[in-house]
């Protein structure tokens, strides 16, 4: 079909403002790709764009099962959006699974399409179906559009060449191009990106395209959609934007990093999910200066990192949480040795293995103090997918600078979501580079030149480097203390108190930022009462639900943390002038007691650890709460205890160990219904 | 130039027009601080003769040590240098050693240090194959820990933490750096200087991972004595008949000579010629083995590495094996010079990449 036919129609479309669409499938569906690409297309026609992929942790999980649910979630927009959207309101469902995992969270009135291929009797019993969603009528709040997508794309691609299994499956594409169909998107972008991927396999390059094509036209053809959709491009900033995943942005920063210090990227790195793109990606970059080391464990990933950085690279590891435990041992050497190195933890759900690829925020307190000794360290985190670049280079700058290993927090949701991203002209990224010794910096007490390792920087306490090569400099580092200005061991008391709260004072005045308050309402102290201040992924939901809540007429300002080792200078004057400060943070509250013990002021909490992103509604909801507490009552719903259903969820469950006889039914039900909704998010 | 010591010098190193490096070149002033007695002294003397020997300037060498009485030797050594943590030496190394081909790295560990903690590293080091010269002070036991049975200790070694006997069996360094497909593999002792001069310059002339396991005994703690310092040929008073018998010493490897070793060379290493297994017999046996450590196939020296356990009191030092294989260092570098023929690649053409729009002002 001729490219000029597929691109005729968009008169009559309805404008949509916002959509979230969900694609869901077995895990062999392909449902990431077919998510990623959807979001692709939305972002070349302008649209911003926010996603949400989840997927199980096993590769493959029984074919069929609410277990094996794979889905990606996208929010398109006309204008500035940071989250994936509550609820969709269009699912793709391409089994019976799919569709029993998330046909819950549809809006009500929204779109269902479905694949009638595998509605068959053994589908719908591997679903746990007793009865056929189709003809029960529990479907008919929804606009339900039930296809054959794997027969139509068989058909489609009958002329390829292909073994059935494989035809079937570039149902995919299809459902990719009935879709694009119904938002009214161009898939030319789409149909490069196959050839390019499936190069080297003509047959299966060719099928895929078809199917992508049939798709398109069957939207078109079959006059089954009443309506046919658009969103228009949002207005964004002058630039040139590409559509970026976390993970990648992060591994670009690193090299933007490099390449504005002009040294060479060394990585070491360990596979870890949900940290392994990050290698991935640098991994590709040999052309660029990047160099990858895949090292036997995480211990040794770290230490060919710190080995790098002392041989003159720009040493970096990359992991999650478990990596990060094994990592603590040579964090601490890096930090004695003042060596630049940034280590990023992409964290997941904990502890132990946990939930590899959910998202949590429960390693703060691991990046903060989890080292035996005064260990200080910067920490920094990533607040969305783009902002990965931009973090990344200031970990780097900050480890140049200071000498100093620094912590940049990433989770899963930031690694995995994508979002727009202006590229930035490399002209107005900032160099970072530092001078490394060269010569001689003090004399004996003979006048003979040498060289002091551990002589410091006035301003910023940092101690010169010298790499191996450089002649009349040899010094000896290691673990072990050392005597100021020398670098000698020393087992001096008065030596060891002075390097252990010189070490403090060089982290401690760190150059960062203060901290800005987002409140139309005004400056703090003259705008709203209640202050919601977050720190890394919960910046977009937070974002988005401070705009929800001031469009019903509230006040409530919104701060986000960045710098969390150092804070910002200003952070305990921001805080003071709220009468609450609620905290929104995906573990159980350790920011809120890091800022109590940093300026003495108490928070409220908002705490959950499903292994999800906060909700729009969830947080709006919450943050009216807090200031219609106040309004009520000057003590308002404030304290330290969480606001959640957590109470609730344990008293259930004491509930049900009380009733002897009945308990094992019930916590079976609950768990059960846990599980569903967790699959579904 | 001067060391942080306030040590004054002249300049030295491989700069062109400086003056050749001495002994005084690779020392620095900091207090060598081990026991009386322990053979770290004389390989510490031993490198610091050697260094200069092998014509490589200070500044561009660096020693890497992990945790342990060995492990402080970086030092007493006035190169560059980490004093790492435990076990994990290797890894440090490694990521010196690939990124900085002109610099010449070595790793001084313990048995505890390689082969408890660190063992991982080891293996790994070894199997890449990286440009790295590791010093094993083998001395059977944890010193800096005060006396606990290490892995490289007897069965039945009395200790702090095993006083009624350790059960455990104890690795044979040779045979695990085989396994690990390590490309040289040698075994000297800390009382015979020549020898341990003549192994550690093999050592530093191969390509690739280079392992040499130093025994040594240790004058606090460990049982195992002191090994005799003759050279070979010399013989004590009373050699009894039998080839096991300490008083041989060990059997010393040459490559290209018979294995033969007593007195009058009376014994001999002899390969079964049915079953290939190496065993003792007479020096005059037409099947003596000549020693061959370029042989590709490790069998052999495994099995030389194995023979001290049933036959002989102590093991043969020598080289065991010594073959030429691409240095992890050397391929990772040609990857590199590959991937980027035309220097470093443009960051703005990365950033932009094939899928980005333009909104326009």
């Amino acid at each position: 079909m001729p490219t000029e036919q597929l691109s005729e129609r968009s008169e009559g479309a309805r404008r949509l403002e916002n959509v979230v669409i969900r694609f869901a499938g077995d895990s062999g569906d392909g449902m990431q790709l077919t998510g990623d690409r959807f979001g692709a297309q939305a972002a070349a026609i302008g649209n911003d764009v926010a996603t949400l992929p989840n997927y199980p942790a096993e590769i493959r999980a029984p074919a069929g099962t609410v277990a094996g649910v794979s889905s990606y979630q996208l929010h398109i927009a006309d204008h500035d959006i940071r989250t994936p959207g509550d609820q969709p309101d269009v699912l793709v469902a391409m089994n019976p699974a799919a569709l029993k995992a998330n046909v819950a969270e549809l809006r009500p009135g929204g779109v269902i399409i479905l694949d009638t291929d595998s509605f068959t009797v053994l589908g719908l019993e591997k679903a746990g179906y007793d009865i056929d969603p189709l003809t029960d009528g529990s479907l008919d709040a929804f606009q339900v559009h039930a296809i054959n997508l794997t027969g139509f794309a068989a058909a489609a691609v009958a002329d390829h060449n292909l073994k059935r299994k494989d035809a079937a499956r570039t149902k995919n594409m299809f459902a990719l191009g009935l879709v694009s169909w119904m938002f009214s998107q161009q898939i030319e972008d789409t149909i490069a990106y196959l050839q390019k991927r499936f190069a080297s396999k003509p047959d299966v390059q060719a099928a895929n395209v078809s199917a992508l094509r049939a798709g398109w036209i069957y939207g078109e053809a079959s006059e089954a959609f009443a309506n046919v959709y658009e969103v228009k491009p949002a207005p964004l900033p002058a630039g040139t934007y590409r559509h970026m995943k976390g993970n990648k942005a992060v591994a670009y920063g690193l090299v933007a990093a490099a390449h504005q210090a002009a040294m060479p990227l060394f990585l070491g790195a360990y596979p870890i999910t949900p940290a392994s793109e990050i290698l991935h990606e640098l991994a590709a970059l040999a052309s660029n200066d990047v160099r990858s080391f895949q090292a036997e464990d995480e211990i040794a990933a770290i230490g060919a990192a710190i080995g790098g950085s002392y041989a003159g690279m720009l040493g970096v590891t990359v992991t999650s949480g478990p990596g990060m435990a094994l990592k603590a041992e040579a964090l601490g050497l890096a930090v004695i040795m003042e060596l630049p190195l940034v280590i990023v933890n992409v964290q997941r759900g904990g502890p132990s293995t946990g939930l590899p690829t959910k998202t949590e925020q429960s390693d703060l307190l691991q990046a903060l103090y989890g080292r035996h000794g005064e260990a200080p360290m910067p920490v920094i985190a990533v607040r969305s997918a783009a902002d990965g670049f931009d973090a990344a280079m200031e970990a780097a700058r900050i480890a140049l600078a200071y000498r100093t290993p620094v912590i940049l927090l990433s989770d899963a949701y930031i690694a995995n979501g994508s979002e727009p991203w202006r590229v930035p002209e490399v002209e107005e990224l900032p160099f970072i580079g530092i001078d490394l010794a060269t010569e001689p910096n003090a004399v004996d007490a003979d006048g003979n030149p040498i060289f002091l390792p551990y002589a410091r920087d006035p301003v910023t306490l940092a101690r010169p480097l010298a790499i191996p090569g450089t002649p009349g400099l040899t010094h000896r580092i290691g673990g072990l203390e050392k005597a100021d200005l020398t670098g000698a061991v020393s087992y001096d008391p008065d030596n060891h108190d002075l390097m252990i709260r010189t070490r403090q004072a060089k982290i401690d005045n760190i150059d960062v930022p203060p901290l800005e308050v987002d409140d139309p309402s005004g400056p703090p102290g003259s705008g709203a009462d209640v202050l919601v201040i977050g720190w890394g992924s919960t910046w977009g939901p937070i974002g988005e639900a401070c705009r929800q809540v001031r469009a019903e007429g509230m006040k409530v300002a919104q701060a986000h943390l960045r710098h969390i080792v150092p804070l910002p200078a200003n952070l305990a004057s921001v805080l003071s002038e709220y009468h609450t400060v609620l905290v929104p943070e995906m573990n159980l509250g350790q920011l809120a007691g890091h800022l109590r013990r940093e300026t003495l002021i108490d928070t409220v909490g908002y705490n959950q650890t499903r292994g999800m992103p906060f909700r729009t509604a969830e947080l709006a909801s919450v943050i009216t709460r807090v200031i219609q507490g106040i309004d009520e009552d000057a003590s308002g719903a404030t304290g330290t205890k969480p606001v959640g259903d957590v109470g609730a969820r344990l008293a259930a469950i004491s509930e049900a160990g009380a009733a002897k006889p009945a308990a094992r039914a019930g916590t079976a039900t609950a768990s059960q219904h846990d599980v569903t909704r967790e699959a579904g998010r | 130039m001067s060391t942080i010591n306030g040590k004054a010098e002249e300049p030295v190193g491989g700069a062109s027009g400086r003056r050749a490096p001495t002994v005084a070149d690779f020392t620095t002033g900091q207090e060598v601080r081990w026991c009386p007695g322990c053979g770290d002294h004389a390989i510490l003397s031993t490198m610091r003769g050697l260094l200069p020997a092998l014509g490589v300037a200070p500044e561009n060498t660096v020693v890497v040590s992990g945790i342990g009485c060995s492990s402080r030797l970086p030092y007493y050594l006035d190169t560059y240098g980490i004093h790492s943590i435990h076990g994990r030496a290797p890894s440090f190394a490694t990521g010196i050693s690939i990124n900085r081909p002109d610099l010449s790295v070595w790793v001084v560990t313990g048995d505890g240090d390689a082969l408890a903690i660190g063992g991982n590293h080891l293996i790994h080091a070894l199997r890449r194959n990286v440009n790295l010269k590791i010093l094993l002070l083998n001395n059977h036991i944890y010193g800096l820990t005060k006396g606990q049975a290490s892995p490289t200790s007897k069965v039945g070694t009395i200790g702090p933490s095993s006083p009624f006997g350790s059960l455990d069996n104890p690795f044979n360094p040779i045979a695990l750096a085989l396994g690990a497909g390590a490309t040289f593999v040698a075994r000297t002792i800390d009382s015979d200087r020549r020898h341990l001069t003549a192994t550690l310059t093999a050592a530093a002339a191969h390509k690739g991972a280079a392992l040499v396991e130093i025994r040594q005994g240790c004058p606090t703690f460990s049982a195992i004595p002191r090994q005799p310092s003759r050279a070979a040929g010399e013989t004590s008073p009373a050699e009894p008949d039998d080839p096991s018998a300490p008083e041989h010493g060990p059997i010393r490897l040459s490559p290209g000579l018979p294995i033969v070793f007593g007195a009058k060379e009376q014994w001999g290493v002899v390969r079964d010629p049915s079953t290939g297994e190496l065993g003792i017999g007479h020096g005059g046996d037409s099947r003596v083995v000549v020693h061959d450590p370029g042989t590709q196939n490790s069998t052999y020296a495994y099995g030389l590495a194995r023979l001290a356990e049933t036959s002989l009191a102590e093991p043969p030092i020598g080289v065991y094996r010594s073959v030429s294989q691409p240095s992890f260092d050397q391929l990772y570098q040609e990857r590199l010079a590959t991937a980027r023929p035309d220097g470093r690649g443009d960051l703005r053409s990365l950033l932009t990449g094939s899928d980005s729009w333009v909104v326009a002002g």
